[in-house]
């Protein structure tokens, strides 16, 4: 579905994506993970067309997406979170939605973005009151508002960048399974952007991890976290989250 | 919201009928300037509420007047004729001095410096090119041998009342539409996040630029109206730095979120220099500048919805602002 090729972003001097590759199959949780600054947010950032990449292709669906207008390729079928939520605070929570799904969709029908924002709100466990202020969210709240707005658009491929720090365990939990849920009863492929593995192997079907901009590893979350490059990245408390995390999945 | 419309046509009737039953001339000169500058300053506001301000609106102002006007004393063409090509050459450079701006992120302060340039630059090209334009001495169209339709061109203050009526409504018409479609949402998204905008979908530069070259079409067309009501125009009264000044001054203090705000501050705006002009006469030339200047920054640290967005607001929850 998704097939990135020899991906590179610098800036100045400084090389955030050194040389990334990667496919995503259809109907798949694909997690990515790696050390804070270690080049996750700017793949987002490529895929969703924030910035362009200094090198390297993008084929979704057979098209390829480098360097287009991010309108273009929200309207072409992906939708993406930001890490920090980031709502439109003079909207109501619906018109949040109705945004997305009336721009997203590329269809520029009211009635198509107010039924999908309706759709995407009660997916996600909000409101659909049309009045309700973005104002009374806490932050799991502006969390699952910034998947509603994603939802809104219609999305084959979601890129969702879920950093959970800042939520409680079982909110984390919520969380990891709204996703799957997504992914289940919508058919919506992910790209699930975490920094802390433990909930993330739960609920992937393959992992990738990058340290300072390269991908260090990749395969089914039992193979990775047993990786030594990766317990390396990863020494201390996380490592041995994640091997619990997988040795848990195994069982 | 049916008493809501019964409302707003028995204003109107009113509005219509009040020159046929009240003709002072010089009262009726004043409403008939409120209503082309309040048409303006709607202008404005269609798109400054959306965080683009503009300092160049005198701009297009200019353009709309000097235009209209040249194409009718050089060329023979009817206003009819000329307010449309004067309108598509506001348009134009709209696109011209937008485009760059939105397409390389210059936003806030800076895009108000590069509009403010425009003004500057519009009111340089008119200085300049004196031998058509009449200079800073300021120019006049010619008085039609012909058909006074057909030159726009009125004695009549009622018919000049019924136009800007007119225009004024159709201004107000305009402000709702937008107020309602979803290029509000578009742009009240833009002005907090492009970025995010963007995730959504939105066309951050094509939603910026259409409604910059509606707002710059509506000003033109004031502009082109002002021109051929006073039968004469000069640079600094139809474009220039003090006249987008002006017209961010009577939009905020009116109230740019709301759709009456930017009448309101033109009746205050004409009022205040109709009273210094009669009151000090020669003597308070470029007073009203001075005492916009320094209201506009208590409005803008004070009361930043502006006094009838202020005023609604209170009606609609007496105990907040």
């Amino acid at each position: 579905m998704l097939v990135v090729n020899g991906l590179v972003k610098r800036f100045g001097g400084f090389t955030a994506v050194n040389n990334v590759s990667f496919k995503v199959d259809q109907g798949e949780i694909l997690g990515l993970i790696g050390p804070n600054g270690s080049g996750k947010s700017t793949i987002f950032n490529m895929l969703s067309g924030t910035f362009p990449p200094t090198a390297g292709s993008i084929q979704f669906e057979g098209r390829e997406l480098a360097g287009l207008a991010p309108h273009r390729i929200i309207n072409s079928g992906i939708g993406r979170t930001f890490q920090i939520p980031r709502p439109f605070k003079r909207l109501s929570i619906f018109e949040n939605a109705a945004l997305a799904g009336y721009y997203g969709q590329g269809s520029h029908n009211r009635a198509k973005a107010e039924e999908a924002a309706g759709r995407a709100l009660a997916m996600v466990g909000l409101p659909t009151d049309r009045n309700a202020l973005v104002d009374g969210l806490g932050a799991a709240g502006l969390k699952k508002l910034e998947l509603a707005k994603a939802l809104a658009t219609g999305p084959k491929l979601l890129l969702a960048d879920e950093s959970l720090g800042g939520l409680d365990e079982s909110e984390m939990d919520q969380a990891a399974d709204m996703l799957r849920k997504i992914r289940d009863e919508l058919g919506i492929t992910i790209i699930w952007v975490e920094h802390i593995m433990g909930v993330l192997m739960r609920v992937v079907d393959r992992v990738m991890v990058l340290d300072h901009g390269e991908k260090i590893s990749e395969g089914l979350p039992s193979q990775v976290a047993g990786d030594p490059r990766v317990i390396e990245v990863y020494l201390g408390t996380d490592a041995h989250s994640t091997q619990a995390a997988a040795a848990e999945q195994r069982r | 919201m049916n008493q809501r419309h019964i409302l707003i046509a028995v204003i109107g009737a009113a509005l219509v009928a009040l020159p046929f039953v009240y003709r002072d001339p010089y009262h009726l000169h004043i409403l008939v300037l409120i209503l082309i500058w309040s048409f303006a300053y709607t202008s404005w506001s269609v798109m400054g509420r959306f965080g683009l301000v503009s300092l160049g609106h005198g701009g297009f102002m200019g353009v709309g007047a000097y235009v209209t006007v040249l194409l009718w004393n050089h060329l023979g063409i009817s206003p009819w004729l000329g307010i449309p090509i004067a309108l598509v050459c506001a348009g134009a450079l709209a696109l011209v001095v937008a485009y760059p701006c939105f397409r390389f992120r210059i936003t806030g302060h800076y895009f108000a410096l590069v509009t403010l340039a425009l003004s500057g630059i519009v009111l340089q090209v008119i200085t300049a090119t004196r031998d058509y334009t009449g200079g800073s001495l300021g120019y006049t169209p010619e008085r039609t041998k012909g058909s006074h339709i057909l030159a726009l061109q009125f004695d009549d203050k009622v018919v000049w009342y019924l136009i800007a009526l007119g225009v004024w409504a159709a201004g107000l018409l305009i402000w709702h539409w937008v107020d309602r479609s979803m290029s509000r949402y578009a742009m009240e998204a833009i002005s907090e996040d492009e970025d995010a905008a963007a995730a959504a979908g939105v066309n951050v530069t094509f939603e910026k630029l259409r409604i910059t070259v509606i707002s710059a079409l509506m000003t033109a067309l004031a502009g082109a109206l002002y021109g051929q009501y006073q039968m004469f125009i000069s640079p600094d009264t139809v474009s220039g730095i003090a006249v987008s000044l002006q017209m961010v001054f009577a939009a905020v203090v009116g109230g740019i979120y709301v759709a009456l705000g930017p009448t309101v501050g033109a009746i205050i705006t004409i009022l205040l220099a109709e009273i210094l002009r009669i009151g000090f006469g020669t003597k308070a030339v470029g007073w009203d500048n001075l005492v916009y200047g320094v209201l506009l920054i208590l409005f803008i640290i004070f009361l930043p919805k502006g006094i009838l967005g202020s005023l609604l607001a209170r009606l609609k929850s007496p105990t907040k602002h």
